[in-house]
């Protein structure tokens, strides 16, 4: 296994010296970050240059080759989004450049992942990095809004992020043609920051998936063309168009260039959010991380609706979307969650399972009924109810939960319990036929705010 | 031109009409939501599609002309 080492920067240790010049190395994102706080205006220009925007005074004709341009320089970094798709930003932007009508972007920040925390910290720490992704990302698509999507349990972010559009405010007036930028509050819940539920909830509706086509790129709020970047993808955005797409493909590998932020938790020393390089080794993560605290049993690679694998497997594993395909994971939104060999890792399925039933927007019956179902089926794999049979229903259920909603929540809780299945094999069949093991009365150790959706709902949205 | 049954599984009710109308294509799941096989329509069943559309009490049966692209499913999370 080719892993590459990398060095990886803890976010509270963060201390880059501000430099004009493009750090070539890690940390990019981070580079520069304030031990606590967001970086000031003065601070974001001090240390990336100012933003020339360099279509925006020039005639129509000038603006849309520079628009272009833009758009071309991002699909040769080979950027792709980072809020779990992993879809070609540059593909994304030029679909909405091209479809009728005037196009909106949306900022997504609306990390509904208890186990992801990389938007909200690039929000409470990068505000005005973030800004510039949008507004570059504006101009590309010829947008004249920009609407920042915060999670409302975000409180720092959100807070963070009114004080920089307020000290952009003057730039913003003097820039031809420069988008109204305004900051929304989105629900907290999981499914909130999924395209067509961000979509619906900002044109007045719930924040919950729609039936698509059409998609918000043809058809987006106020059924204008919708470009909707996580806000990682838009810092990404803001580095590539002051150092370009040559120096972004510096680091990671040929097919997923660049850095990603990962949001690490369980038995490490210093658990959080990290950059790494992409294909970096997941052991180079944990030492960024001081090392582990205990034995790690396995990890869930992408968060709630990623897959479990193996301690013993997790050796040689690398942090790309190649090395993690044979494991049946991917790094989904950039989540790491190690668990413990204390913890019993069917108890914390059956939690998990539980978790992404409630986080249902309780639409669509397969989801609706099949999620509930799962979580009934581990509970009773759990008590030692189901028999061996318990397993099979798992599997069943899963089947029946796939491809079956508007959006993929049912299939990210399927693709979790079957990789489950897979991984703690044993340890089902031993609960299945005995019940309860001496971990199962432990606390639950996987990161989970007990948040049912309903009361998310009544979240004021500001 | 081929055609494709599809269902808006958020205006589902599960009245299970769509299965009593194109069994060939339809079955229920054990809540009553359809199970669909959404490869392209041989000729003949188009037209019991189409009725199985009309049938349903709220028009969640979609016959989709296969020219347009396939539904694509947007992530959970964007």
């Amino acid at each position: 296994m080719s892993a590459r080492e990398t060095t990886m920067t803890e976010i509270r240790h963060s201390h880059g010296a501000p430099a004009a010049d493009a750090p070539p190395a890690l940390p990019r994102l981070l580079h520069g970050i304030r031990a606590q706080g967001a970086s000031t205006l003065a601070e974001h220009l001090a240390l990336h240059g100012p933003l020339a925007l360099g279509g925006s005074g020039g005639r129509r004709r000038h603006q849309r080759e520079h628009a272009a341009a833009l758009i071309d320089e991002i699909e040769l970094s080979g950027l792709t989004g980072r809020g779990g798709a992993a879809f070609p930003t540059a593909t994304k932007m030029r679909a909405v450049a091209g479809a009728r009508g005037r196009a909106i972007v949306l900022a997504n920040a609306a990390e509904g992942e208890p186990a992801s925390l990389k938007d909200r910290t690039l929000l409470e720490t990068l505000p005005h990095l973030v800004l510039d992704g949008g507004l570059i990302a504006a101009e590309a698509v010829g947008a004249d809004e920009l609407i920042v999507c915060a999670c409302s349990s975000a409180a720092a972010g959100i807070d963070a992020m009114e004080v920089a559009i307020a000290e952009r405010a003057d730039e913003l007036a003097h820039t031809a043609h420069a988008p109204k930028v305004q900051l929304a509050i989105v629900p907290s819940h999981y499914v909130a920051g999924q395209e067509t539920a961000l979509v619906n909830f900002l044109g007045g509706g719930q924040a919950k998936p729609t039936f698509t086509p059409p998609l918000p790129f043809e058809q987006g709020l106020r059924r204008r063309p919708t470009l909707i970047n996580n806000v990682e993808t838009l810092g990404h955005v803001a580095l590539i168009a002051r150092h370009g797409s040559s120096w972004f493909r510096q680091l990671g590998t040929p097919t997923q260039p660049g850095s990603t932020l990962v949001t690490l938790s369980g038995p490490v020393a210093h658990p959080g959010v990290y950059e790494i390089e992409n294909g970096a080794s997941l052991s180079s993560l944990i030492d960024a991380a001081g090392g582990t605290t205990a034995r790690v049993r396995a990890a869930l690679m992408g968060g709630y609706s990623g897959a479990w694998v193996a301690g013993e497997r997790l050796g040689g594993v690398a942090l790309s979307k190649e090395h993690l395909a044979p494991h049946g994971a991917t790094l989904g939104a950039g989540i790491v969650l190690l668990l413990s060999e204390h913890a019993c890792p069917v108890a914390e399925t059956a939690r998990a399972a539980r978790w992404m039933a409630g986080q249902s927007a309780r639409q669509c019956g397969p989801c609706v009924h099949g999620l509930d179902a799962m979580a009934d089926a581990f509970d009773a794999i759990l008590t030692g109810a189901s028999g061996a049979r318990g397993m099979q229903r798992v599997e069943a259920l899963a089947a029946l939960s796939t491809r079956r909603g508007a959006c993929a929540h049912p299939d990210g809780a399927a693709n979790m319990a079957l990789s489950a299945l897979e991984v703690f094999a044993a340890e089902l069949a031993d609960h299945a036929r005995h019940g309860p093991c001496e971990s199962c009365s432990r606390a639950g150790e996987l990161p989970l705010p007990l948040r049912p959706l309903d009361a998310a709902e009544q979240e004021p949205a500001a | 031109m081929s055609h494709r049954v599809l269902v808006n599984p958020i205006t589902c009710e599960a009245h299970g009409m769509c299965a009593e109308l194109l069994p060939e294509r339809i079955t229920l799941d054990e809540w009553g939501y359809p199970i669909i096989d959404d490869t392209p329509l041989h000729g003949s069943q188009v037209e019991h599609a189409m009725r199985a559309a009309r049938a349903c009490p709220t028009f969640a049966l979609l016959v989709q002309k296969e020219r347009a692209p396939r539904r694509e499913r947007t992530p959970a999370r964007g």
